[in-house]
């Protein structure tokens, strides 16, 4: 499959000029105006809102062809989480999660 | 006081900060290289994506439905979907960087990815008595180790491109380092109770078209969140 150069700068240049859109929305039209009580307490809640959900679907949902989710993400999934919990330290579970990960791969 | 030494030392406390975050960030930009030049795109193509848009999931996005032969509008809106999230860091980052100059914040959202948004949050959440100009340096701190190797990583990909074994489970680098973010964010229940929803919530709408699943998913969750803490405080609030 090959596309042309066009089509490919056209998707780039659309998507680049949308997604700063999105990025400057509200910095770049609500500048230092104070929001309200109730719309600061929704926001604070923004990334644990968004970053859970954006990964559901790829560790509980089976990939394309399969019948079930992978055990090694699931399980990989978990202490990732776990450890996050645990330490409070998104590094320590990183890494954590990245050795569960290689270690059941090289398993399996 | 702002000192120009100080807000020196916050840049470089963010830097340190978001550094560790390459781990992710690399693999990503290596998966995403690869991914391009399999879908035919050349190295400029691919490099220009990334220095352009620096959202990897809305890329890869893009570079799937393009060799599916989706048509031109339905690839750039479902990819915008994929980064409607952004207009939430946005929204919730405008209490905090909103007083900035308008180049600042117009570099700011330029360079707003997933990790070093969520981190610099909980870093202003944690430590209300910084001021705009510290808020400022510590997440341009954050974002300074991500960006470059985001191009550089994107560019071996694309060299590397269909080098790489298939058996090599590159591609969970991403979920880890999201998944990494939620530990240390599940604060209170309010933010448990948020999760949760997020979750049951982009499970239940994942059939939604254009990504809205997550969208609704969010929405839902972040009212909930809000919800719970308003009750939380009322309960303690009590006698």
């Amino acid at each position: 499959m090959t596309f042309s150069p066009a089509l490919i700068w056209t998707v780039i240049v659309l998507l680049a000029i949308g997604t700063f859109a999105l990025r400057f929305s509200f910095l770049g039209l609500i500048g230092k105006r104070q929001l309200p009580d109730w719309a600061l307490r929704l926001l604070r809640y923004t990334p644990v809102a968004v970053i859970p959900g954006l990964m559901a679907p790829q560790i509980f949902l089976p990939a394309a062809g399969e019948t079930a989710p992978d055990p090694v993400r699931l399980t990989a999934a978990a202490i990732t989480v776990a450890v996050g919990l645990w330490t409070r330290n998104a590094i320590w579970a990183m890494i954590a999660g990245a050795a569960v990960m290689v270690g059941l791969t090289l398993l399996t | 006081m702002n000192t120009p030494s100080q807000t020196r030392r916050t840049y470089w406390q963010g830097f340190r900060h978001g550094a560790p975050f390459l781990l992710i960030v690399g693999p990503f930009g290596l998966v995403f290289g690869v991914v391009a030049a399999d879908a035919g795109f050349d190295m400029l193509q691919a490099l220009g994506f990334s220095v352009a848009v620096i959202a990897g999931a809305a890329q890869l996005t893009a570079v799937q439905l393009m060799t599916e032969g989706a048509p031109l509008v339905v690839v750039v809106l479902t990819a915008l979907a994929v980064n409607l999230r952004m207009a939430m860091y946005s929204a919730s980052l405008a209490p905090h960087l909103g007083a900035a100059p308008v180049w600042q914040r117009a570099l700011i959202a330029y360079l707003m990815v997933d990790q070093a948004y969520a981190q610099s949050v909980l870093h202003f959440d944690k430590n209300p008595q910084m001021t705009l100009p510290e808020k400022v340096a510590y997440y341009f701190g954050t974002v300074s180790p991500i960006f470059p190797i985001w191009y550089l990583m994107t560019v071996i990909g694309a060299l590397l491109g269909n080098r790489i074994p298939a058996d090599i489970p590159i591609g969970f680098a991403v979920p880890i380092a999201f998944l990494a973010l939620i530990g240390p964010m599940l604060r209170t229940l309010a933010h448990v109770a948020a999760a949760f929803v997020s979750v049951v919530g982009a499970l239940v709408f994942s059939g939604l078209p254009y990504n809205l699943g997550l969208f609704v998913a969010a929405l839902l969750a972040m009212a909930t969140g809000a919800a719970v803490e308003t009750w939380s405080a009322r309960r303690r609030a009590r006698p």
